[in-house]
């Protein structure tokens, strides 16, 4: 079983973003960036299936910029086999146009299995990896939790997340999947890991032609928080509290 | 990943990726492992022995030799893990520092194959504790005139003497102990339940209290004749292996003050004091930015020391340079911390107090500032104010 990783660069989950002066992109200037987390998990799953035996091969394939073989060396350190970037040559694309160049990459790879994160946490569309299915008329599974196994001919049982519980799917490949806090536990890169992605292969190509359907047009900070206010400390404030809540809110 | 560095002068766009790659990896373990415990643990007066097997496993002890189950990294990749081991706490920087530059390197170095062959795949793995015994009671900074002797006899040496001060002492599976002989100072490796070594620890510290420090003793203790490291010559080989502990501790201390700087500057943004941030006054703004200039300064000079000593050009007078510097760079940001966070820089719920105690053993070992001052100042005077000529 061939597994393909889509991996997202993105700004670490702590970085204060900016919006860059087009006010359409954000600025890089001191921002670190990292793997999107739920790509993590996705790698991490993949890479435990390999070291289980159920899949051959682990490909991981980002659309981001030249420095993100940055993000790809380091998921060849955690396990992965070999990486493709695709060069991004846009300061925006739409969740369309990214899963368009994604589903053509992915039509060469020719993997069982594509995992993706169930989002990336920079843009938050939460569309791309249902758009790469839908593309490739592949069979889709979101919100995967766990997987239990292979089943016949390379089926495999999943587990989603769904409201207040989890369900049982058998989705046969050629599939996605979306991968869900739960599904694993990412490691840390080993230094033997990090030696050995230095000699793992790494093609570096650009996308396949594509068009947004979908414009950005402008970036902006949300409003800043107006000011708390400190009514007192302890039991004293308690009154005051009460006062205002019941008064000035009426929430009481 | 939850900690960014203070990198003011956009430091790391001077590394590798591979090194980056490092960093960000230690960063994260150090954030998820040592950072939540780690005062508990001092407290306690403890180290916490699973890290010793994780560090093992993430490649981080003796990272930058060659071969045996070592990652066989550069030394900027040493020097940061240095750095990121000790944003958590000086005491755990040791202990790698300890297992890596002071027992894994002489093996290396100056080991027989065999010697090799059985130590160092363990000791990189994290599966076996080492430690390094050259201080003695009554010889610190002067090493060589140690009493501590191995006498050769029929079938191999038999050693008496005492050495202080032994990180990891009572932990160790093997210990590197320097001693004098009739061709001068050898190394040996003396391994636990030798009869006639004992160990025993150091109570009472109040700095790097989650590290072991012990004495060792030696009793008319039989080593076999293949105990010596071979290709050790003379004391040099000694301060060689000091030489690369210095290196890390150069960038460990940038950990250090790195950790007390954010909280420093946190507190400045937050605490309020006559209804303004206290960041708001000149003179708190002035110690937030001699630290960020002192931690800068110290950044880049590790990293000249770190690409000499890649390159092969390194001089040990520079190590001590930054030795010197940046230990005491660290612990004047944990004291300004300390000071900035009012009462509340008194207790462990804070870093600056523990960090602050901890440069306090930093300061003095692998060289005192001063002993680091007076090499320095005979390299360019040519006199030796040092007192052991
Ligand atoms: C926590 C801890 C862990 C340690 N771990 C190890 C270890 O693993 N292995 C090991 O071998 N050792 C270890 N040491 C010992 C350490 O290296 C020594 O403490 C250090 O070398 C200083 O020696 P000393 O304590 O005997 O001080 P001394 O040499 O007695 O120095 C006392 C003072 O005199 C000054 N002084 C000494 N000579 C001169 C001079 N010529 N001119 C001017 N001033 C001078 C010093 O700067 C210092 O201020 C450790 C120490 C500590 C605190």
């Amino acid at each position: 079983m061939k597994i393909v990783v889509c991996l997202k660069r993105v700004p670490d989950t702590t970085a204060k973003i900016k919006p860059a002066a087009d006010g359409r992109t954000v600025d890089p200037q001191g921002v670190e960036f990292i793997i999107s987390p739920y790509d993590e998990i996705a790698l991490e799953k993949a890479v435990q299936l390999k070291e289980a035996g159920t899949a051959t091969q682990v490909t991981v394939l980002c659309l981001g910029p030249a420095n993100a073989t940055k993000e790809l060396r380091k998921a060849m350190a955690i396990g992965a086999d070999d990486a493709v970037l695709l060069t991004e040559d846009r300061d925006f694309r739409d969740p369309a146009a990214t899963a368009e160049v994604l589903a053509a990459a992915l039509t060469e790879l020719a993997p069982d299995v594509v995992f993706c994160g169930w989002k990336a946490i920079d843009n938050d569309s939460a569309t791309v990896a249902g758009m790469i299915a839908a593309r490739l008329d592949f069979a889709y599974a979101s919100f995967v939790v766990g997987i239990e196994g292979v089943e016949g001919q390379n089926a495999l049982r999943v587990r989603r997340e769904v409201e207040g519980t989890e369900e049982q799917v058998l989705v046969p490949a050629p599939c996605v999947l979306t991968a869900q806090r739960g599904l694993a536990e990412p490691r840390f890169a080993s230094l033997k890991g990090i030696m050995k992605a230095k000699r793992k292969p790494l093609e570096t190509k650009a996308p396949a032609d594509a068009e947004n359907a979908s414009d950005l047009v402008a970036l902006q900070p949300p409003p800043p928080r107006a000011a708390g206010r400190i009514l007192g400390e302890g039991a004293a404030g308690v009154p005051e509290l009460v006062r205002v809540l019941r008064d000035d809110l009426g929430v009481l | 990943m939850a900690y960014e560095s203070p990198d003011f002068y956009g430091v790391d766009e001077l590394l590798t990726e591979d090194e980056l790659l490092v960093r960000d990896s230690v960063r994260g373990w150090v954030e998820e492992r040592i950072v939540p415990d780690v005062a508990e643990h001092f407290k306690a007066g403890v180290f916490p022995l699973e890290l010793a097997r994780e560090a093992g496993e993430l490649g981080l002890l003796g990272a930058s030799l060659e071969g045996y189950g070592c990652a066989g990294m550069g030394d900027v990749v040493y020097g940061l893990i240095c750095q990121e081991l000790e944003r958590g706490d000086s005491g755990i920087r040791s202990f790698c520092s300890v297992q890596g530059s002071l027992v894994m390197y002489p093996i290396h170095a100056f080991g027989s194959e065999e010697q090799k062959q059985k130590w160092l795949p363990q000791l990189a793995a994290g599966t076996a504790i080492g430690c390094f015994g050259l201080t003695e009671p009554d010889f610190g900074s002067d090493p060589g005139g140690m009493i501590t002797t191995a006498k050769p006899t029929d079938d191999g040496w038999v050693m008496n003497g005492a050495k202080m001060w032994i990180t990891n002492g009572t932990l160790a599976d093997v210990a590197v102990v320097w001693a004098k002989t009739p061709d001068g100072i050898r190394g040996f490796l003396v391994e636990k339940g030798t009869p006639g070594y004992t160990t025993n620890d150091i109570d009472g510290k109040w700095s790097l209290r989650a590290s072991v420090t012990s004495e060792l003793v030696f009793d008319d203790c039989h080593l076999p004749k293949d105990a010596i490291l071979p290709k050790s010559v003379g004391l040099k080989n000694a301060l060689m292996c000091l030489n690369s502990a210095r290196f890390g501790i150069a960038w460990g201390a940038i950990g250090a003050a790195q950790a007390c700087y954010d909280e420093a500057l946190t507190h400045a943004k937050t605490r309020i004091i006559y209804g303004k941030p206290i960041g708001r006054f000149q003179m708190i703004q002035h110690k937030l930015v001699e630290m960020l200039t002192e931690i800068t300064k110290a950044q880049l000079l590790a990293l000249r020391l770190g690409r000499l000593k890649e390159s092969g050009k390194l001089h040990h007078t520079q190590v001590s340079m930054a030795k010197r510097n940046n230990v005491a760079m660290a612990l004047e940001c944990a004291r300004t911390t300390r000071d900035i966070l009012g009462a509340s820089g008194i207790t462990d719920e804070y870093v600056c107090g523990r960090h602050m105690a901890n440069l306090e053993s930093v300061i003095t070992y692998e060289g005192t500032h001063d002993i680091h001052m007076l090499i320095v100042g005979m390299e360019i005077t040519g006199l030796n104010a040092l007192g052991n000529e």
